[in-house]
């Protein structure tokens, strides 16, 4: 019984400490941001293997999403003769949820485990080590630029995420199923709002950039270094973005959309 | 005056104690070698040099400095004057050879691209791998790549070179280029260098002084010669690499006679 309570207490102080290592982290990351826009090639060079390289993903990943809600929402739409707002039901979907959500977890998926993965090798490489006694702040040289990259890239990838998705609902509705493409298009224009929809879609994607690419970094840094720590890391960076995601986006819809 | 001054040295790593009251003093121009049996905290006393570990107890003096009185600028101001080389290398994998080496210069100076590449090409030159600029770090021996890192070390002309097990998992060629090149580089660069290492035969024919630790303290120091005239069993054991002496061949445990009874007897 005394060992469990221990256990517990244990678990939790470290808990906590690794929480509170993590937002130290995140300060010194953001103070080292600045700096960043000096020697930009640094983040562009980052924005290719964090950005760029998970573009096919999304697309792929975007244009069936779009798809599969094109055949879903007009077959619930027939019923009630509604099915020329296949448009809108799409494109509401995918802007305000599935396109930053999903565009998330994928992002997470393919580059925070990259990029933990990354982190973690330097370190037990001594790589990371090799450059403070290089007299070079890891942080300001390794680890900020990559952030600026996720934080960057997020968003882009979850726009490009729902256009092709729209498209793909498109193609089926239109191209599939008969729906009228002047009244796909229009009805689309008219029930998405600019800043209701599209902007609180983009915040979001934002704040999952945000929080996944500190957390992918994190994860690295915080590794233990063996070949064993650096895939547990990878795996936590994983599991640990996914319910932060999930959980951020209910909160973020509530105070976006809880007022309606 | 010593270059590196320490003065009641204690660290712990949780209740384990590695260093209980060490002081060494390393003078300008010379090899210092710290050797000692694996696990007596050679690498942690250059990461504490280094500034990378905060000691318990105790001071550092590096160049008049304590290391760990100083703010993070000055600390990394001291370290452009440090060079370290480490057991692996630790050579940045995703870019190449020269890339490695000029790191330093462009990260720490404003040379035009022209002169990075004569001052690379000329540490290149000087640990003998001027050709090799172009391969990738994974594309190197063993050897080759602590080459590099050598070279890399002492790219911004460092007062003083820590290195890290130099010598450690190397063929006889490539440990005499090492041995050679440490005792070469200090000699016309007026360097310090810090050599940790277990590697006896070696390291004695380049050190000036060696210092013996051993349990968290300095069993023994002197010159190479004055070690293996020394009177202490543990360093004759130690220098000759007999496998018993003070330090027994056995772990510390029950005997093996009671061993043997304990196991009939239950």
């Amino acid at each position: 019984m005394i060992d469990t309570i221990r256990s517990l207490g244990r678990w939790g102080l470290s808990s906590f400490e690794r929480l509170g290592r993590g937002h130290l982290f995140l300060i010194r990351i953001v103070a080292g941001i600045p700096e960043l826009f000096l020697r930009f090639s640094l983040v562009v060079h980052q924005l290719f293997s964090v950005g760029v390289l998970s573009v096919f993903l999304i697309l792929i990943s975007g244009l069936f999403v779009g798809m599969v809600l094109g055949l879903q929402g007009y077959n619930t739409l027939v019923d009630f003769g509604a099915e020329e707002s296949l448009g809108v039901l799409v494109s509401l979907s995918l802007v305000r949820e599935l396109g930053p959500v999903v565009s998330a977890l994928l992002f997470a998926g393919r580059a925070g485990s990259a990029l933990t993965a990354e982190i973690g090798l330097m370190k037990s490489t001594e790589q990371l080590s090799g450059m403070e006694m290089m007299a070079v702040d890891p942080i300001r040289r390794v680890i900020a630029p990559r952030f600026l990259a996720g934080l960057i890239s997020m968003p882009l990838l979850a726009a490009l995420f729902s256009a092709v998705g729209i498209f793909g609902g498109f193609l089926v509705g239109h191209g599939l199923l008969g729906v009228d493409d002047g009244a796909f298009w229009s009805q689309m224009q008219v029930k998405t709002d600019w800043y209701d929809d599209v902007l609180n879609g983009i915040i979001k994607s934002i704040v999952f950039g945000f929080v996944v690419t500190w957390i992918a970094l994190f994860e690295g840094y915080d590794a233990t270094p063996t070949s064993e720590g650096v895939g547990r890391a990878t795996t936590r960076t994983v599991v640990h973005s996914a319910f932060a995601i999930l959980g951020l986006d209910f909160v973020l819809t509530a105070l976006m959309f809880g007022e309606e | 005056m010593p270059l590196i001054k320490i003065r009641d040295l204690h660290f712990y790593r949780g209740d384990r104690a590695i260093f209980e009251g060490v002081n060494i003093d390393i003078y300008r121009g010379k090899i210092t070698a710290i050797m000692g049996p694996s696990g007596t905290g050679k690498t942690t006393l250059l990461r504490l040099i280094g500034g990378q570990l905060r000691p318990d107890k105790g001071t550092i003096e590096v160049d008049g400095q304590n290391v760990h009185k100083l703010s993070r600028t000055e600390l990394y101001e001291l370290r452009k004057r440090m060079g370290m080389l480490f057991q692996s290398g630790a050579l940045l994998t995703d870019i190449s050879v020269f890339d490695n080496v000029a790191f330093p210069l462009r990260e720490h100076t404003n040379l035009s691209e022209s002169m990075i590449r004569d001052l690379v090409l000329m540490k290149l030159q000087a640990v003998g791998l001027r050709a090799a600029r172009d391969l990738m770090p994974a594309e190197l021996s063993g050897g080759m790549a602590r080459r590099i890192a050598l070279a890399r070390a002492i790219t911004l002309d460092p007062m003083m070179v820590l290195y890290d097990e130099p010598f450690t998992g190397q063929d006889p060629i490539s440990m005499g280029t090492l041995v050679n090149l440490i005792h070469r580089m200090n000699a016309a660069m007026g360097l310090t260098s810090i050599v940790v290492s277990h590697d006896v035969t070696e390291t004695a024919e380049i050190a000036d002084v060696i210092y013996l630790l051993s349990e968290g303290r300095v069993i023994e120091k002197g010159s190479p010669v004055q070690l293996k005239r020394s009177s202490s069993q543990w360093v004759q054991q130690f220098m000759q690499g007999l496998p018993d002496g003070p330090v027994p061949f056995h772990y510390p445990g029950t005997s093996l006679a009671e061993d043997l009874f304990e196991q009939e007897t239950s």
